[in-house]
């Protein structure tokens, strides 16, 4: 097993399994629209326009599985002290954003025909939205603070109290009246969706589940490169070297 | 609003997802390539003092 804290060993291990990741991420995706667009029938009720279901669920579970993982990552900055928690928690946000905003959008155009609006402030919209708008601030907030240790902090604290928003959207349906309908696959007493379209629908998350880890291993790794990048550039700055241009040496060096 | 017209609103959702994801690829794709370049220019150009 090798030793993830060490960055080089890091590196070599997501040169390993990026390969094999992204050819079972091709393979679900090609699956799972399959299943969603051809084989999964069409909602007694909602028709065709159910199908938007296996983009929007999936976008929505993961866009909360991020925001868990980088709850889990601001802790290990702050309290374990793990030498990439940073560079995995800067990672996630732009993924997560990603995803949360597929989520919204998908949920917008099936809520239109659905409900007749693109839009209410419902609870489970609303939280979901402070969600996305939590991403952009973490993504902003890496931006702003030039030194690594002092963004991973701040990020890792912000994080931390945004986590609180989860559980909200999460049980936002039990709580409070919503338009959104309550939870119908995890849930105590088991799915109340039919397996026709559960399946599909749990296929389509396992395609999203293993697109955001090769992602996120590849912004990890890009994140790595970027620090080798600054501490060459400070290096060079240092020794007094012709190139010391700073910045504009490192691609994205402001949190890209 | 018909059935027929709500397969618009289908392959919006879809044609939006597909966008956002295919984004998402090409800008990790894109900054890996960009710091690969870095590194290489750094990493090939000349240490010490600068030449007068």
């Amino acid at each position: 097993m090798p030793n993830l804290a060490n960055p080089t060993a890091f590196l070599g291990l997501v040169g390993r399994v990026l390969p094999y990741l992204w050819a079972a991420t091709a393979l679900f995706f090609a699956l799972g629209l399959w299943l969603a667009l051809f084989v999964a029938p069409p909602d007694y009720q909602q028709g065709e326009t159910a199908r938007i279901m296996y983009l929007h669920v999936p976008a929505a579970w993961m866009a909360m599985f991020v925001y868990a993982v980088m709850t889990i990552a601001a802790l290990g900055t702050l309290v374990w002290r793990h030498p990439l928690a940073d560079a995995a928690q800067k990672a996630a946000a732009p993924l997560g954003a990603g995803f949360t905003f597929i989520c919204l959008t998908t949920g917008s155009l099936w809520g239109k025909p659905m409900w007749g609006t693109y839009w209410v402030w419902d609870a489970r919209l609303t939280s979901v939205l402070v969600l996305f708008i939590l991403y952009l601030g973490l993504i902003a907030l890496w931006r702003a603070i030039d030194d690594f240790g002092r963004a991973a902090r701040a990020a890792a604290i912000l994080t931390l109290v945004g986590s609180v928003n989860i559980p909200i959207i999460k049980f936002s349906v039990d709580w409070w009246n919503t338009l959104h309908q309550p939870a119908s696959v995890f849930r105590l007493g088991g799915p109340t969706i039919a397996p026709s379209l559960l399946w599909p629908l749990l296929v389509m998350a396992l395609a999203f589940t293993l697109l955001f880890i090769a992602l996120h291993l590849m912004a990890i790794r890009n994140e790595i490169l970027r620090r080798r990048v600054a501490r060459l550039v400070a290096a060079a700055a240092n020794e007094g070297a012709a190139f010391a241009a700073g910045p504009d040496l490192i691609p994205g060096a402001r949190g890209a | 609003m018909s059935e027929t017209s709500h397969i618009g609103f289908v392959v919006a959702a879809y044609a939006l997802a597909g966008a956002t994801l295919i984004g998402m690829i090409v800008a990790v794709v894109a900054d890996y390539r960009a710091q690969l370049r870095a590194l290489r220019r750094l990493e090939g150009a000349p240490r010490g003092p600068a030449p007068l």
